[in-house]
């Protein structure tokens, strides 16, 4: 519309802008609480020292070798899962976005379930795959443990569903009528899909890779198991250096170069998603999926379908393999019972309390990121606003093994001592899950047609009435799709929640962790068994968001 | 012709001074129009003259950047688009996709607290109105491009609006439901006494729906009047070339002859002297034989159904059309003469 300058403000403009600012001072309120402020006394902690501030750190810290060493691996490795995940993702997207097939919504559901699995738990399934004494060292003595493929591998697992979700959730709703204009105009079917479908899916593509970038790049858990000795990410290391070595001021420095690196990758998809995004012309999902045609569509779904196989349910089925161990149910009975060691409790009751936790976190998610998007959402906003947005994608990019340690010592006195409150966890969890209710929901709603809000509005809708008149109904679904979201990412927690969870509510991925770092088979039997139960746990919850996602769009 | 002053107490909508700028250019410029309750207006220009603009300012959904729009009497600054009560049929109808026929046409009713059964009782007779009856349980989707319309002009109606403004109502159909539609929406706001601002780039539209027609240009107000009048005495130039004129040339007139590029032609007695634009309709140009009147050249004719447009290429002089009947018509090629009809012709501005 009208470009910026120095006419005078419109009658009506503060009307406007306050109602943004008010939707945008919650999450911003909040961020800043839960999530500035600990971060900030964390790195605080670890460069004051004798009364002053030891900037000298940084620069002692950005010499040694190894550190520099762990700064080269952390980027390549990130970029090549990245590049690695959209290869083997995007015809998955595809499949799933335009195919129409028996078993779609198991499909589905299977390759979310890798992502929100503990990632000490992706770690320990690969290990038991590719490691040694794994299921391909028994096959055909083939061990990837030493290599780097290990890694790329399990983060391919762990974000196929980023991508799929992500791009496939917009794909299906963009109408195939659009390219079907193209190959009137004489494009063929690839150049239809490259100059029509590619670019309204560029912004969607550029949210995934990103966020598959962010993951990769932050990775603890899989690293930390795979990598052994060889390879550290830069997490790893800030773990390292705060559990292991109690050098705080090392863990700070490095806390802050992520920081800075996830700040410039921000910054970057930012200007990128901004010169991209486009109103797009949205119809409803449920009419744009066809049975596949001919042989190449048919192979195309039957690779989709092989990769998962190999690649998500492989790992998985040796998981529930090794849960069993030949065992019976011996692992699982064991659960069971408190052995007062470890757990005070029945490890089995980590179950609840990650239910309770993750319902937590995901209705603080929902409403924070939601009024976040919402604020987002026009287009015209300012740089202000711009950089809100980006504000709210640094938790994925933070360590959170700095936000979990930063919670603990920075919420610890009044009016905020809520170490003894058990909505610490949530409230952690749902740092991580409100950028994703985020960018689920923002190219949703920014392409919503305005005219039909001003249709509302005309007819007498309040800007209120006609957002939840119009935009809602249009937007269940990624509202649907982002709180599964965050109910995962909540459930699947583990680098701030293992700093934070209470010893007697110990949630289902600290449990697991806990298990793990026990010598013994009864222990190692015991975290794939409850491990497999998370699995579970997640797989019935997609299902059921599965099934309510299926029969609110009959509705339309 | 001059826009009417505004007198803001008699009418139901007026606009003064209007303005509404996009970067450095006015989308609306100094505008004032009235509507008088129960008056059908059809503002009529070319695409990027400012009519969508103007609907949406008195929608409230575009600022004003100078400039009052008053509604019964009452200044709207500040007044959010869903207080204001006037109604908006949008250029490509905008339907909710998410419900169905009776859903959109209720919305305005709930927006409005509509008791429940009122909403169903008003919902069938509006389907009935426009045609539909029995459609409430329909898909949007599955309508045609003449459904949507239906429907649409319906959800705008439900609400009872004081003002009905409608964009480009009948753009996207075709022709012969076109001409059906129109005559049946002047019949229908003549009996709900439905005051209606009209936007469309079709004269015939406009000059078929409206008691009064406002021409636009570049933001501006070029011409108001009734049908009649702009069709018989356009204001300008550009005017007449909008409503299809093509004979229009500068003419100095004086003592009822007109020196034109055509040689001097005859004008009305009451026509205004100096030098003018002139338009010549096709109906004032005969053809008579070659060797009488202004030589000329025939270089296309074409078939118009009630007669055929004959073009007419005089030796130095621009192009003329002329209207003939089927059998009168000179193929192409043929030199014919040409004198002029002073009763078709108007000296503008």
């Amino acid at each position: 519309m009208s470009p910026p300058g120095a006419r005078p403000r419109r009658p009506g403009w503060w009307r406007r802008n306050v109602a943004r600012l008010g939707l945008m001072a919650v999450p911003a309120v909040f961020f800043a609480v839960f999530f500035a402020y600990p971060v900030a006394a964390i790195v605080a902690r670890g460069l004051k020292a004798d009364g002053g501030w030891q900037f000298g750190r940084i620069a002692d810290v950005l010499t040694q070798s190894d550190i520099r060493q762990v700064l080269w691996f952390t980027t390549w490795q990130a970029l090549v899962s990245t590049a690695l995940t959209l290869v083997i993702a995007l015809p998955g997207a595809y499949a799933l976005a335009r195919f129409d097939f028996p078993g779609k919504q198991v499909l589905r559901a299977v390759i979310t379930v890798p992502f929100v699995l503990p990632t000490v738990v992706v770690g320990t399934a690969f290990m038991a795959l590719v490691g040694r004494g794994g299921l391909l060292d028994e096959l055909w003595g083939v061990r990837l443990d030493t290599t780097v493929w290990a890694i790329l591998l399990a983060h391919v697992f762990f974000n196929y569903a980023v991508v799929v979700r992500t791009v496939g959730g917009l794909w299906a709703q963009l109408d195939p009528r659009q390219e079907e204009a193209a190959r009137m105009l004489g494009a063929s079917r690839f150049t239809a899909w490259r100059t029509v479908t590619l670019p309204a899916l560029a912004p969607a593509v550029a949210a995934a890779a990103l966020m598959v970038f962010l993951f990769t790049f932050t990775s603890f858990g899989v690293v930390q198991i795979l990598g052994g000795p060889a390879f550290s990410t830069l997490e790893v290391e800030i773990y390292r250096q705060t559990a292991d070595l109690f050098d705080l001021s090392t863990a700070a420095v490095l806390t802050m170069i992520q920081f800075v690196a996830v700040g410039a990758i921000l910054a970057l998809h930012a200007w990128t998603v901004r010169r991209r995004e486009t109103a797009l012309r949205l119809v409803d999902a449920s009419v744009t999926a066809r049975r596949p045609r001919g042989a190449g569509q048919w192979a195309l779904l039957a690779g989709v379908v092989a990769t998962v196989v190999v690649l998500l349910l492989l790992p998985l089925a040796v998981l529930v393999q090794r849960s069993f161990g030949g065992a019976g149910l011996t692992y699982y009975r064991a659960l069971t019972e408190a052995d007062g060691g470890v757990f005070l409790v029945a490890p089995i009751e980590a179950i609840g309390n990650s239910l309770s936790y993750a319902v937590a976190a995901t209705a603080i998610a929902v409403v924070i990121g939601g009024l976040a998007a919402v604020a987002l959402t026009r287009r015209d906003a300012g740089r202000l606003v711009r950089g809100f947005d980006a504000l709210l994608m640094l938790p994925l990019g933070v360590s959170a093994v700095t936000v979990g340690f930063g919670f603990l010592i920075a919420l610890d006195e009044p009016p905020l001592d809520l170490r003894a409150s058990w909505i610490l966890v949530p409230l952690a969890q749902a740092l991580v899950g409100v950028p994703f209710v985020v960018r689920t929901m923002l190219p949703v709603l920014r392409a919503v047609d305005v005219r039909l809000r001003e249709a509302a509005s005309v007819l007498g809708a309040s800007p209120w009435r006609a957002w939840r008149e119009v935009d809602l109904p249009l937007v269940r679904r990624a509202l649907l799709i982002a709180a599964g979201f965050a109910f995962a990412v909540s459930l699947g927690e583990f680098g701030a929640t293992v700093f934070i969870a209470r010893p007697d509510n110990p949630t289902l991925p600290v449990a697991v962790a806990r298990l793990l770092g026990r010598p013994g088979d009864l222990n190692y039997g015991q975290a794939m068994a409850l491990s497999t139960i998370l699995m579970i746990v997640c797989a019935v919850a997609l299902l059921v968001l599965e099934r309510l996602r299926t029969d609110r769009t009959g509705e339309f | 012709m001059s826009v009417e002053s505004p007198t803001p107490t008699d009418s139901l909508l007026s606009l003064q001074e209007a303005t509404v700028r996009f970067g450095g250019r006015a989308a609306l410029d100094a505008v004032g129009l009235d509507v008088a309750e129960h008056e059908i207006v059809c503002v009529l220009g070319p695409s990027g003259s400012g009519k969508s603009t103007l609907l949406r300012a008195v929608a409230g959904l575009q600022p004003l950047d100078a400039g009052r729009i008053l509604l019964d009497g009452r200044d709207q600054a500040g007044v959010p688009a869903h207080r204001r009560g006037v109604g908006l049929m949008f250029q490509d109808h905008q339907l909710f996709p998410q419900r169905d026929v009776g859903g959109n046409v209720a919305f305005g009713l709930r927006m409005h607290g509509t008791p429940r059964a009122e909403q169903t009782r008003r919902v069938r007779e509006l389907l009935e109105l426009v045609g539909l009856p029995g459609a409430s349980g329909r898909a949007v989707a599955a309508l045609s491009g003449g459904e949507q319309q239906r429907v649409a002009l319906a959800r705008a109606l439900a609400p009872s609006p004081r003002l009905l403004m409608l964009d480009e109502p009948l753009g996207q159909l075709d022709r012969s439901l076109r001409e059906r539609l129109v005559v049946e929406l002047r019949e229908l706001f003549g009996r709900l006494g439905t005051t209606v601002l009209a936007v469309t780039h079709d004269q015939g539209e406009a000059f078929a729906l409206a008691d009064r027609v406002v021409v636009m240009r570049d933001g501006r107000i070029a011409q108001s009047g009734t049908p009649l009048e702009v069709w018989q005495r356009p204001a300008d130039a550009f005017v007449a070339r909008f409503l299809g004129f093509e004979n229009v040339v500068e003419a100095a007139v004086a003592d009822g002859v007109a020196v034109t590029p055509w040689g001097k032609v005859p004008v009305p007695r009451d026509a205004p002297e100096g030098t003018r634009p002139l338009l010549v309709r096709p109906a004032g140009v005969w053809l008579v034989p070659a060797g009488e009147g202004l030589r000329c050249t025939v270089t296309a004719r074409t078939f118009r159904g009630t007669h055929v447009a004959v073009r007419l290429q005089p030796e130095d002089a621009p192009p003329l059309e002329a209207a003939c009947a089927l059998r009168d018509a000179p193929e192409v090629g043929d030199v014919t003469g040409v004198e002029f009809d002073a009763a078709e012709i108007a000296v503008l501005g």
